[in-house]
């Protein structure tokens, strides 16, 4: 089997496929005669880092903070909460139906809500981010959790198993790959949950130090903002990835 | 004679599903002797799993006595049943000796013993060497065989198999039979087998049990006389197409 070459060969052509990126960005910036205000070059916007005026590390880590705080605590609460509906039905029942309905609010438009109700800061933009990615999360898991083979009920069944020992052998390890699914996708909507809380206000953070350099027009910094956002998003995306390798048979990942 | 291992008397079963009344069996009756592999064989729908379901314990059944167990024989059905269907149903998270310890998981076996039996179990159908692949690492013959494995872990005193060849193909299919036959020589279970095949019934029953339509009622019981140990060479025998013809004739296909 080649698997291990393989494997470096995808790695090696993801790294060029970025590279080539910067290099296709920089020609095309110095080739067309781009403006610095319009567009600056990858040098230009590195070169940003190093105006201290703009705290890179404090607005980093309030920013990531946001990121990983919401996230986390929607994991929590909506992997708990699509337990509980899997032990109490009519818990389920009752409320499933409402999820699906609230799921369809713009959670965007609750921002300014929010901000209203909780002033800002940090746990208001843990509070957007969380209420952004929440739903992918307990939905993924409650149908993951009622995805039981019926057959395989049976099975235990005959064996008098308890429902403890359903819900742990069969239920949970079966819902893991579909809760994977649902971290996911609730890990790029917690990035775009932060940074829709800190442009709607705030006075820290990578979203509010984008607004600060609007008004200057330094394209450089926003360009190093948007770039430091996404690399919080990537290392997120990355340890969600890592955890499901630990954890979930490869046949039985779903992207 | 010794006393039967399982007798039905008169067994009905009646689903309710919103008001509706669906007859699925009825009145079924027969005995089965310890350490019989009867087939059960009869049209899609004709109510083959509610019966197996029945012997289950899986769910009641509404007229008639269902008994299983003898003096000889005891019979406990937290732990005396194993169950094998027409998918495997391994868990995929679960190497192939972890899914065969399931049961023994559910039962609270003591689990060296049990893991030492496992891998008997694995050698006997054949999977020595397979103990610790993953379930999609097998093809799907080897899958049921591990199946049949798990059903066996605890030792249970009855196996019942539903339609367990039924996803294979023809040539494995063949091959599991034979497997199946020497599983059972080996371990000397009572097995209740039920399939759509009629030669497959014919080839492993020692007795066949055949059901027609809708509600199951039984048409036949018949005591298949062909010498143990089986191999293909039977299916040329004069007897079996006397088996076989009887059985086609029966659910009215000639
Ligand atoms: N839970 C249920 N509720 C209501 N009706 C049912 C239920 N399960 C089965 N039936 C009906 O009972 C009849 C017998 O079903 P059963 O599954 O026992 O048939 P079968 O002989 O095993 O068929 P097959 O060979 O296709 O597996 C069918 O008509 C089916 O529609
Ligand atoms: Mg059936």
């Amino acid at each position: 089997m080649s698997g291990k070459s393989d494997a470096l060969h995808r790695y090696a052509l993801a790294v060029i496929s970025h590279l080539l990126l910067v290099v296709a960005w920089h020609l095309f910036v110095t080739l067309g005669k781009v403006p610095k205000f319009v567009m600056p070059s990858p040098y230009e916007t590195v070169h940003a880092l190093l105006v201290p005026n703009y705290r890179w590390l404090d607005n980093m880590a309030v920013t990531a903070s946001e990121i990983f705080g919401g996230y986390a605590l929607a994991v929590t609460v909506g992997v708990g909460l699509a337990m509980l509906f899997s032990w109490f039905r009519w818990l389920e029942m009752w409320l499933m139906p409402l999820l699906v309905s609230l799921n369809m609010i713009p959670k965007v438009a609750l921002g300014p809500l929010v901000i209203v109700w909780f002033s800002y800061g940090i746990g208001p933009n843990i509070l957007i981010a969380f209420s952004i990615c929440f739903f992918p999360i307990v939905l993924t898991t409650a149908r993951g959790l009622s995805e039981v083979e019926p057959d395989l009920l049976d099975l235990v069944r005959t064996l008098r198993g308890s429902r403890w020992q359903i819900f742990t052998k069969i239920q949970l390890p079966g819902a893991l790959p579909y809760i994977f699914s649902g971290m996911k996708v609730a890990a790029v909507l917690a990035v775009a949950g932060a940074i829709v809380g800190e442009f709607l206000g705030s006075e820290k953070g990578l979203g509010y130090l984008m607004l600060q350099v609007q008004v200057t027009l330094d394209t450089a910094a926003m360009f190093m903002a948007v770039i430091l956002i996404t690399m919080i998003g990537v290392v997120l995306y990355g340890l969600v990835l890592g955890l499901e390798r630990l954890l979930v048979v490869r046949d039985a990942r779903i992207s | 004679m010794t006393e039967p291992f399982i007798r039905l008397d008169g067994v009905s079963k009646t689903y309710r599903t919103r008001g509706k009344e669906f007859l699925a069996v009825s009145e079924a009756s027969f005995d089965v002797a310890p350490g019989e592999l009867v087939a059960l064989v009869g049209p899609s729908g004709c109510g083959k799993t509610t019966l197996l379901k029945a012997l289950a314990g899986l769910h009641g059944h509404d007229g008639g006595t269902l008994r299983i167990g003898s003096p000889e024989h005891p019979f406990d059905p937290a732990r005396d049943i194993g169950m094998v269907f027409q998918q495997p149903l391994l868990l995929k998270w679960r190497r192939i000796l972890d899914n065969v310890l399931l049961p023994a998981e559910i039962l609270g076996l003591p689990m060296t013993e049990s893991r030492g039996r496992a891998r008997d179990l694995l050698a006997l159908v054949g999977l020595t060497g397979f103990e610790d692949k993953y379930p999609y690492e097998l093809s799907g013959g080897m899958q049921q065989r591990a199946a049949i494995a798990r059903a066996l872990i605890h030792d249970p005193k009855l196996v019942l198999m539903d339609e367990p060849f039924g996803a294979l193909d023809a040539l494995t299919r063949d091959k599991m039979n034979l497997e199946l036959l020497r599983i059972w020589a080996q371990s000397r279970k009572t097995i209740v087998f039920v399939t759509h095949g009629i030669t497959e019934a014919v080839f492993l029953g020692t007795r066949v049990i055949v059901l027609t339509a809708g509600p199951a009622r039984m048409a036949d019981n018949i005591v298949i006389d062909l010498p143990h140990p089986r191999s293909f060479d039977l299916r040329t025998h004069e007897r079996f197409g006397d088996y076989t013809r009887r059985i086609y004739r029966l659910l009215g296909i000639e």
